[in-house]
């Protein structure tokens, strides 16, 4: 089960190679939520020499292990007053209710992956885009032709995230780039920890392209950060200008958002001009971009996006500092 | 949004640090929790109950801390009250306005024996 969200029965599956090779490694990490097992992650490079090796997936974010200095707490005068416990005072030996201060995000175990991921990707100068959209809006497609049309230039990889089915990953593999299906089952979105398994497998070569085509949900897959360089948000034109106000997070969470299907703005009433408006209210700093992944149109701004923040990744991988 | 997915990562970490402090039993998890975040308490008390049944934590009382909303207005340069999601600076009416509280998920701490 997944840690953060308790979907039952994330999969990766196996097949990574360019023909679609397996290559073992098709796990179902069948552990608890309230596990302490430990197994060999080798993208945890941050602070272990400091904590418990046994916690698997323990946020390192507070700076206040109790157990370390093994005295009770009875904090009085906090703004939640549970009387102090029954005794109101320390007694050795005597059984009372004490407060332990906790101090933590409900989401810090995703985030302490997502670290890890981040620290992990940034190293070896992997510009990795999370594409963010709700289910038809043309991402796969929109990622098959970017594939074709930059892979002479960076060597790419890819991660497909879907409830069921490797269907992705097989249009993925047909463009000739490693792709790694990791099946959310009942999840409804991508988090830190799968990703982390999948980068075990995947192996990204430096300097190289990272795509991670999320769940088609616009909700959930805003709250949970990955480790990626950006999010992209596609939102086609076949759907409802107002759709960044209708779930502003996602549009919020986002860099950059690309306006997909541009070849249908002749037939369908889509006001262009509002939904940039409305994206931009929700984000003032977000780019936008119009293209049309049958047609071509607007890939070309796209793709220099890419390259031109690509070349800052590699770079910092080089010089170690932004 | 997923109060379920959620609540089992909040009942994971309780979880884990009682076991770390080695308590018999969890009585209470006080929860700071964002007016204008994306959470509604009462899908998270009812998950709540549901997720700690045969744990440490069974039976225990959510205490919901409410954080009001603040945001930082970039025309106004200074911080305001916010009362919706992505709404408007009360003081100039645009909405250029950051979120700089009210979006909170945090356990602050448990009342434990």
């Amino acid at each position: 089960m997944c840690t953060v969200c308790g979907c039952g029965t994330a999969t990766v599956e196996a097949g990574t190679g360019a023909a679609g090779e397996a290559q073992g490694h098709s796990h179902d990490h069948p552990h608890a939520h309230d596990h302490d097992h430990s197994h060999d992650h080798d993208h945890h490079p941050h602070d272990q020499a400091h904590h418990d090796h046994a916690h698997h997936g323990h946020s390192h974010d507070h700076g206040h292990h109790h157990a370390d200095h093994g005295h009770d707490h009875v904090h009085r005068g906090e703004a939640i007053d549970f009387g102090a416990g029954l005794a109101g005072v320390h007694v050795a030996g005597l059984d009372q209710h004490r407060i332990v201060r906790i101090e933590r995000d409900i989401l810090s175990k995703n985030a302490a992956f997502a670290r890890a991921n981040r620290a992990r990707l940034t190293a070896r100068g992997i510009f990795t885009l999370n594409l963010v959209s709700s289910p038809g809006s043309g991402k796969t497609s929109l990622l098959v032709r970017t594939i074709l049309d930059l892979t002479v230039r960076f060597p790419i990889t890819v991660i497909e995230g879907d409830q069921q089915t490797s269907n992705d990953a097989e249009r993925i593999r047909a463009t000739g780039v490693p792709a790694l299906q990791v099946n959310t089952g009942k999840g409804c979105h991508l988090d830190a920890h799968m990703v982390g398994h999948a980068l075990d497998t995947l192996d990204p070569p430096p300097a190289s392209l990272l795509f991670i085509e999320n769940v088609g949900n616009l909700v959930c897959p805003a709250a949970f950060d990955l480790g990626e360089t950006h999010k992209v948000v596609v939102l086609s034109v076949t759907e409802g200008e107002d759709k960044p106000l209708k779930y502003p997070d996602m549009f919020a969470a986002a860099n950059l958002m690309l306006l997909n299907k541009a070849d249908l703005l002749p037939y369908v009433d889509f006001d262009m001009t509002a939904c940039m408006a409305n994206a931009l209210r929700v984000n003032p700093r977000l780019q936008i971009l119009t293209v049309s992944a049958r047609t071509g149109e607007g890939l070309p701004a796209f793709y220099a996006w890419i390259e031109a923040h690509a070349a800052t990744a590699s770079a910092l991988a080089v010089t170690g500092t932004p | 949004m997923h109060e379920l997915a959620l609540t089992e990562s909040l009942v994971g970490i309780v979880v884990e640090e009682a076991r770390r402090q080695h308590v018999t039993r969890v009585n209470a998890v006080v929860l700071e929790i964002g007016a204008i975040g994306q959470v509604v308490p009462e899908s998270l008390r009812f998950c709540f109950d549901a997720v700690t049944r045969g744990t440490i934590a069974e039976g225990a009382r959510l205490d919901i801390v409410t954080v009001p909303g603040a945001g930082w207005c970039l025309d106004c340069g200074k911080t305001v009250t916010l009362t919706e999601r992505f709404g408007a600076c009360p003081v100039c009416g645009r909405h250029h306005v950051q979120m700089t509280a009210g979006d909170e998920l945090r356990i602050r701490e448990m009342e434990v024996t």
